[in-house]
């Protein structure tokens, strides 16, 4: 047991037990903070893993950015989930049975898998190092996703801006 | 020397299990789309674990381009839930029947 599987194993479990929290929890609020410790632990985590470049941005766009967008919206719409139904307790059992099912399979699959006993080596990979990595072998790839990111950007203005024609269900009053 | 990946592999399989319960279970559409980050950043995890078991940048690399459609894929999503919420003034799923 060496220092960095204590710390592997603290931080799954702090990853787990925010994660647990975030998704049971009614105020969507709360769900958006404990979801940024979720993050955080998984930035760690990738630090933890040789990744720092990864562990960084985990932090800006995860934690930061896509969280904070989160939480404007929470706060602009009023959201509140407070009288939010789940389901019926007979529509749970199936759910509980095939899910059970699957996480049996899914222990067999990760217990009968030779590769799943090999321990890991602690090795880090810098970030200059990724850098060229990526853009020698996926500069093409970088410039898709870039274009993607240029289309949902102008996909969100167009979306989120204000229509000037009233909705339907007003014009069908008559002043159609 | 730090896990078995096997370990790895049990906690990206159990918050890729939570996230989907997020989906599944709640009714709000904010609380799908936070259930969908979840997925993606177990699918990231274990990226990053399997790139540290064979030691090839390979895995970090996916996990960028991930990261990127997480953002765009969220900014998309917000629009829309926003759009929605304008439109109906709810944001349960089982609420939007203007088609019927």
């Amino acid at each position: 047991m060496t220092i960095y599987s204590i710390i592997f194993y603290l931080l799954a479990f702090l990853i787990l037990v925010t994660t647990g929290i975030a998704i049971t929890r009614r105020n969507l609020v709360h769900v958006v903070i404990y979801l940024i410790f979720s993050f955080f632990g998984s930035a760690m985590l990738f630090y933890l893993f040789g990744a720092p470049f990864l562990a960084v941005l985990e932090v800006i766009i995860y934690a930061g950015a896509i969280m904070v967008l989160f939480l404007f919206v929470v706060i602009m719409m009023r959201a509140e989930t407070g009288n939010e139904r789940l389901f019926a307790l007979r529509q749970w059992l199936p759910v509980a049975i095939f899910g059970l099912l699957y996480i049996a399979i899914g222990m067999g699959i990760i217990t009968a898998d030779p590769n799943s006993r090999i321990t890991l080596k602690t090795a880090q990979a810098a970030p200059k190092v990724f850098g060229q990595f990526i853009f020698e072998n996926h500069w093409l790839s970088i410039e898709i996703v870039s274009l993607l990111l240029l289309v949902a950007l102008v996909g969100a203005l167009v979306i989120g801006r204000r229509s000037r024609r009233p909705p339907a269900a007003q014009t069908t009053n008559g002043e159609l | 020397m730090i896990v078995p990946f096997g370990h790895v592999l049990i906690l990206a399989g159990l918050l890729f299990l939570m996230g989907i319960l997020c989906v599944v279970a709640r009714r709000s559409l904010i609380m799908i789309l936070l259930g969908i980050e979840i997925m993606l950043n177990a699918v990231a995890i274990l990226l990053v674990g399997s790139s540290l078991l064979w030691q090839h940048l390979e895995g970090q690399a996916i996990v960028l381009f991930v990261f990127a459609i997480a953002g765009a894929e969220v900014s998309i999503g917000l629009a829309l839930i926003v759009w929605a919420y304008r439109r109906t003034g709810s944001m349960d799923p089982s609420d939007y029947n203007l088609l019927k």
